[in-house]
């Protein structure tokens, strides 16, 4: 893609994202924009494929729909914080759901937002959450 | 949607209420008849039969009294007289048998004799005679001239002469006025004469004349020719023809006294007391008016028939009285129960719509975010060097911010009425109390305007989160909200609504909810609370939202009041706790 091109950087600083949604359609058009705006995203539109992208590749943030078919998003939440990532998680609920967001961040999860939310909304957050990441694992890089 | 539901449940509940207001009415009316009906017989009833049995027994003992009593004064006066009779009778024997003819035969004698006679018994004896075998009188002592009177023609004389005693009826006679004679025949050695007295009638009359009864009641005497032997003590005197039927009677009844009620030829029914005097040659009879005789059973009766009628008032009064009151209480109980089975059907429906309107949110949520998102894209590519050389940007542009927009409105709609229509449900969270405020006031806002009504607010910022449930405050605020809507629904106004720390109770959160509208009258201000009260027509109101309202804030432990003027509006206040 030809954006790429105008907006890659150096591929190492590039935050890896995990984009997980059983909506196609939203995680297609939103990975398209992220990755415009220079970042590396990875799809996976179940939790059954966000299970099996964490075991292949690192990521720095994960953004995870709370509401799918195949397994609800805080179950997801579950077993990631079984195999001990070090990625940050920030999970999209629908209105009125602010409940399951709540239990999410108990369980460990960086923040929620509302979906559908603004994108700007949704790459700040997703800087605050990468600059956790990076102050609690790699402190000495600061 | 909403506005249309409810558009046809109302036309729908009118038509409903029409025809059960009819029917209703009907059935209200056959059901106190009916309870009225069996209030009155069972109450009348046993009253009848009291008063009946006991007027019934009251008239047969007075009855049997009232004979009882005549039959003794009857029997007393019979007694009485024929004493009477025979002892002036027996006077005259004695002189007759202890006498011979020549001693009596002797003015001298019979003056000294009869004065002794005067002062056994006082003026009794009018004279003394002795008549001899011819009917001449040969020795006579007296006030009067009768010495050799000729009594061989004299009624008297000629029955006294077939007998050995004989007392006359009341007569005449030579004198020219009523006495009778008592004579005695005694045969002295073949020689026969008579002696007689004249008993004084007025001493005799006042025997029966002094018997008095009732007002009406009086005695007389007849002979068997239905002839006085009294002077009866009336106006007008009875026609002895009608005393035959006595007669007859007595004579049946031998000695004994006859009690009988017989109608007079005035009409008039009498009470008659009849026994037989002197062996049945005379009849002494008591009269008394039925009426007079019976009186105080007349008076027991007419009392009777007051107690009666101002019992029988007084039971259907009441009966009346407390049915109407008790056909009121249920129908309002029934109203209640309609009311609530209404509350009940709106509460499922509300619920259900509500169901129905959170899964349509869900859905169009995603679609709308892929638009919006979509949109977004186009964006970021006109960014692209290869289109800023296109005569079309700006319309691009202004294209797709529109569909920004758009989709942000669809996303408010959708947020809306998620947080309308979320189950209601008690789980308390930590809430700030400004925010459901707001989220309320936003969802009012459209229905607001409709009604030409401006809503401002008020909120302090620095409010303390509290512990309740989100969507029982939000019921709370929007029942309020809706009832001023509906009061200021013609004449608009303002609604100001304003939140702060309390000043009087401590620790506590007030919400004040204030309109300019109608105001609720005072008479209304302690009922507003109370469930089914209502002033909406029938079919508009449950008349629960307040009652509702205050149970919530009771459970949070908060309270809730109202302060209202008729023409100056209505400020509900409600105060809820906070931990610090």
């Amino acid at each position: 893609m030809h954006s790429q091109e105008k907006n890659s950087g150096p591929e190492k600083d590039r935050i890896r994202l995990l984009l997980v949604d059983d909506e196609e359609g939203y995680v297609n058009v939103l990975s398209n924009r992220l990755e415009k705006r220079n970042f590396q995203v990875t799809k996976a539109f179940s939790g059954g494929d966000a299970i099996k992208a964490v075991r292949g590749e690192d990521f720095d943030v994960a953004i995870l729909d709370l509401k799918m078919e195949d397994m609800d998003g805080i179950e997801v939440l579950k077993i990631f914080n079984q195999m001990g990532l070090e990625m940050k998680i920030i999970m999209l609920t629908g209105h009125g759901s602010q409940e399951a967001a709540r239990e999410g961040i108990k369980l460990g999860a960086f923040d929620y937002l509302t979906k559908p939310c603004e994108l700007h909304e949704l790459i700040k957050k997703i800087h605050e959450a990468y600059a956790k990441r990076i102050e609690t694992f790699n402190p000495e890089k600061k | 949607m909403n506005l249309d539901l409810s558009y046809l449940d109302s036309h729908q509940k009118e038509s409903n209420d029409l025809m059960t207001k009819d029917k209703s009415t009907h059935y209200y009316t056959s059901l106190s008849r009916n309870m009225v009906l069996s209030a009155i017989i069972v109450s009348f009833t046993p009253m009848l039969l009291v008063i009946g049995i006991l007027l019934h027994q009251f008239q047969a003992s007075y009855h049997e009294k009232t004979y009882a009593h005549l039959n003794e004064l009857v029997q007393k006066h019979k007694q009485n007289i024929d004493t009477f009779l025979n002892e002036k009778l027996a006077n005259i024997r004695f002189l007759a048998m202890t006498k011979t003819f020549e001693t009596l035969n002797d003015d001298e004698f019979l003056q000294k004799k009869l004065q002794f006679l005067r002062n056994d018994y006082g003026n009794v004896f009018v004279d003394l005679g002795i008549v001899d075998a011819s009917g001449m009188q040969a020795a006579y002592a007296g006030p009067l001239e009768l010495e050799n009177a000729n009594y061989a023609d004299a009624e008297w004389f000629k029955t006294a002469w077939q007998k050995d005693t004989y007392i006359s009826d009341v007569f005449l006679g030579l004198r020219g006025t009523p006495h009778f004679i008592v004579a005695v025949r005694q045969d002295e050695a073949g020689r026969e004469f008579i002696i007689r007295a004249t008993i004084d009638f007025m001493a005799f009359n006042s025997l029966v004349q002094n018997l008095r009864l009732g007002k009406t009641g009086y005695a007389f005497i007849l002979n068997q020719e239905g002839k006085f032997q009294t002077q009866p003590a009336m106006d007008i005197p009875p026609d002895p023809d009608s005393f035959e039927f006595f007669w007859s009677a007595v004579e049946k009844t031998k000695n004994k006294i006859l009690i009988t009620r017989q109608t007079d030829e005035s009409g008039v029914e009498n009470l008659y007391g009849v026994g037989s005097l002197k062996n049945g040659q005379w009849l002494l009879i008591v009269k008394q008016q039925t009426a007079d005789a019976f009186s105080d059973l007349r008076r027991m009766r007419t009392l009777a028939l007051i107690i009666f009628i101002l019992g029988a008032g007084g039971i259907i009064f009441m009966a009346n009285y407390t049915t109407r009151r008790l056909v009121r209480r249920i129908r309002r109980a029934d109203q209640e129960k309609e009311g609530m089975n209404q509350q009940i059907i709106e509460t499922g429906k509300m619920a259900s719509i509500g169901e129905l309107a959170a899964g349509i949110a869900h859905e169009i949520n995603n679609p709308v975010a892929i638009m919006v998102e979509e949109a977004g894209w186009i964006g970021d590519l006109l960014e692209e060097e290869e289109f800023s050389e296109s005569d079309n940007l700006d319309e691009f542009k202004r294209a797709l911010t529109q569909i920004n927009t758009q989709g942000r409105r669809c996303k408010e709609i959708t947020h809306k009425l998620l947080s309308f229509a979320r189950k209601t449900d008690s789980t308390v969270k930590d809430v700030q109390l400004n925010d459901i405020i707001m989220e309320i006031v936003d969802l009012s806002s459209q229905m607001a305007k409709y009604n030409k009504v401006i809503i401002k607010t008020a909120l302090q910022k620095t409010l303390p989160y509290i512990t309740i449930s989100p969507s029982e405050i939000q019921q709370v605020m929007l029942n309020l909200i809706n009832n001023a809507l509906d009061a200021m629904e013609k004449t608009g106004g303002t609604i100001n609504i304003s939140t702060k720390i309390s000043e009087i109770e401590p620790e506590h959160i007030v919400i004040v909810v204030e309109d300019d509208g109608p105001g609720i009258p005072e008479a209304n201000l302690p009922r507003l609370f109370d469930p089914f009260f209502t002033t909406k027509p029938v079919g508009k109101g449950t008349g629960l939202g307040l009652s509702i309202c205050y149970g919530i804030i009771n459970k949070m432990g908060g309270k809730i009041d109202v302060q209202s003027a008729v023409g100056k509006g209505t400020r509900f206040r409600i105060w809820i706790p906070f931990q610090k």
